[in-house]
């Protein structure tokens, strides 16, 4: 028998198809795939967000245009509503690091390690969540107040924490608790072993480990997490306004803001403090998002 | 570097996993463990990587006894079935990893670790890859990166547990001479773990062959495959027709065929016969048997079919000897080499 020659490999190579359509570039409305119902699931995600989010908030954008420029600015960027706004997202980002920061190791002591009492220990962690916020707000006031059982003992130090801003970043910190660690979970419980050994193998120390491999890791889920209970903070409302006090130019929230002007009939006032928060959670959540985007680049 | 593991015992939950193992890995040797899955291959690696620690025995590394040191102390080089690259790590910053995290007074310069990447990229034939992330390579590719990661530190043993595992066929025949240069090219003592008898028999310097956590029979490709020790190595190394049967003054009867047993003890016995020593016979020799199905394999032609005692066989006959068999066909075969064991 012959060694085969090159000319015989070349005629038994599969034959391109001459007659192929160039594939199309870029994006199009029309795309064939395996995968369908784009059009249907886009078409109800346009109309929920339209019914839901987007025509409420245009709403309050065209109430608060119906004031001239000056009128929006005067009430918009008021005093009392700057503080506000810098409680608001301030307290929320104070809040949202700390849970960040406790958020990590409860979130891995629930996925790496076994102890009795755990499925209470993830119900508790859900609680904020479920409970009204109200209640949080009510039980943390009483607590924290100079009088209650925390705030007793911190009153001979010197340390105020119902109705100051610290009661603020006390109430959010409960209700953000739940977001870092119900998104680090599952990432964390994907994370293989092997690659943990791997590192140990190659000389890294626990350490260096845990600084290079893991967190490098975890940083995408960890920033969701942070942003989640961020947004959250400087939405909320129910929990602040008991233990906040309320008092204007200190302790006085944007939300609660709105409020005290919807009650004075102010409603374009009002509109004129939601459309700046609006844009500055908007423009807040876009870099998160560019963060994060950034952070899975690997994936 | 010499290893040498001593009596080594280890459970899991009170399953064994390892039985008194003792096994001796010289110096730039290239090492099968070979073994059915349970068998306590894997579990014999990591012992001596340190990602696991014996309950009883001794690990050394030539005379220093590294039974209890850590993974991170002790020098070895890792390579894992599903790869563990750290995925968010480029390729060089992967094979760069062992380097990086070492103490500053043992750290080579940034320059002598660029050049250091880019030297086991090439041996890895790898380069130009170096700023990729693993999921933007193939699976040999992300394998490669692991074994240039592994050898980045210099390790004084490379360990590989079941390296070709994940991969298809292809990539994994040319892996599978890939790692048979590097090593020539490095000289490392390496170990690998598999249960592809065929990769151990082509790879290996050496074989250890495991079943059940103890070692059956530890020897050269040729002297497993050749000299089997027992009737699981001569099972599981290279295919192989069972008779079960007796021996009575050193002549086993069985499945209808009677073979000449020397030294082997009265009593019952199995018969094993590979497939291609089953060879066509005269009348009055070996036994009969109906084929049921031939096919051509390459320039092998593979028959199975059923002895007249029930019993399903294998015989591989060279082409030329084939011709014109049929499924169907009556032939009568003999044994021209058979390995009983006493059962």
């Amino acid at each position: 028998m012959t060694a085969p020659t090159d000319r015989n490999i070349v005629a038994n190579a599969p034959q391109r198809t001459a007659v192929q359509a160039a594939p199309r570039r870029g994006w199009t409305w029309r795309r064939r795939s395996a995968i369908p119902g784009f059009g249907l699931t886009m078409g109800v995600t346009l109309a929920i967000l339209s019914c839901i989010v987007l025509i409420p908030l245009s709403a309050v954008i065209l109430r608060s245009a119906g004031q001239g420029p000056a009128d929006f600015l005067s009430a918009a960027f008021s005093e009392r509503a700057f503080t506000a706004y810098r409680l608001s997202f301030g307290a929320a980002l104070v809040a949202a690091l700390i849970n960040g920061l406790f958020g990590l190791p409860t979130a891995w002591a629930m996925v790496r390690y076994q102890f009795p009492g755990k499925a209470a220990v993830n119900a508790i962690i859900d609680l904020p969540f479920a409970l009204p916020t109200a209640v949080a707000g009510i039980a943390l006031a009483s607590l924290y107040a100079e009088n209650g059982w925390v705030g007793g003992l911190l009153a001979p130090l010197g340390v105020k924490v119902a109705y100051t801003p610290l009661g603020v970043i006390i109430a959010l910190t409960f209700i953000g608790l739940p977001f870092v660690v119900r998104t680090l979970e599952p990432v964390m419980r994907d994370l293989s072993h092997d690659v943990e050994e791997a590192a140990a193998s190659l000389g890294a120390s626990r350490l260096d480990t845990i600084l290079r491999v893991i967190m490098p890791s975890l940083a995408p889920a960890w920033v969701t997490g942070f942003a989640m209970a961020f947004a959250r903070g400087v939405g909320e409302y129910g929990s602040v306004i008991f233990i906040a006090g309320n008092m204007p130019y200190k302790s006085e929230i944007a939300p609660l803001l709105i409020i005290i002007e919807l009650e004075q009939y102010d409603y374009a006032g009002a509109a004129a403090i939601a459309v700046v928060m609006l844009l500055v959670s908007f423009a807040m959540l876009f870099v998160i998002n560019a963060i994060q985007a950034y952070a899975r680049r690997f994936a | 570097m010499t290893i040498t593991a001593r009596d080594i015992e280890k459970t899991f939950d009170r399953y064994p996993a390892l039985n008194g193992v003792t096994l001796e890995i010289a110096e730039g040797e290239l090492l099968a463990l070979l073994g059915p899955s349970g068998s306590g291959k894997t579990t014999l690696l990591r012992l001596i990587a340190g990602l696991e620690f014996p309950e009883k025995g001794q690990i050394l590394f030539d005379d220093q006894d590294m039974t209890l040191a850590g993974a991170a102390d002790r020098r070895v080089g890792f390579v894992f079935q599903q790869y563990a690259l750290f995925r968010h790590m480029t390729v060089a910053r992967n094979v760069a990893f062992g380097l990086d995290v070492r103490k500053r007074a043992q750290r080579p310069s940034k320059e002598e670790i660029l050049k250091r990447v880019d030297e086991l990229l090439k041996l890895v034939e790898l380069d130009g890859l170096g700023k990729r992330f693993p999921n933007q390579l193939s699976g040999g590719q992300r394998q490669r990166v692991a074994l240039a990661r592994a050898l980045a530190v210099n390790p004084r043993v490379l360990l590989l547990d079941e390296p070709f595992g994940a991969l298809d066929a292809t990539v994994r025949k040319s892996l599978r001479k890939e790692l048979r240069r590097i090593h020539d090219a490095t000289g490392v003592t390496t170990i690998f773990v598999t249960h592809d008898q065929e990769e151990a028999l082509e790879l290996a310097d050496r074989v250890a062959i495991l079943n059940l956590g103890r070692i059956e029979q530890v020897g050269t490709p040729t002297e497993v495959y050749d000299a089997p020790s027992g009737p699981f190595v001569c099972g599981f190394v290279g295919a192989a027709n069972r008779f079960e049967g007796d021996v009575q003054a050193e002549r086993f009867t069985g499945g209808g065929l009677t073979l000449a047993a020397p030294g082997v003890a009265n009593g019952s016995a199995t018969a094993f016969v590979r497939p291609h020593d089953l060879v066509p016979a005269a009348d009055g020799d070996g036994f009969d048997v109906v084929a049921h199905r031939v096919t051509a394999q390459g320039p092998v032609v593979h028959i199975e079919g059923l002895t007249l005692a029930g019993l399903p066989f294998e015989a591989h006959f060279a082409r030329e000897n084939a011709q014109g068999l049929a499924p169907g066909a009556k032939l009568r075969l003999a044994p021209s080499k058979a390995y009983v064991f006493p059962a």
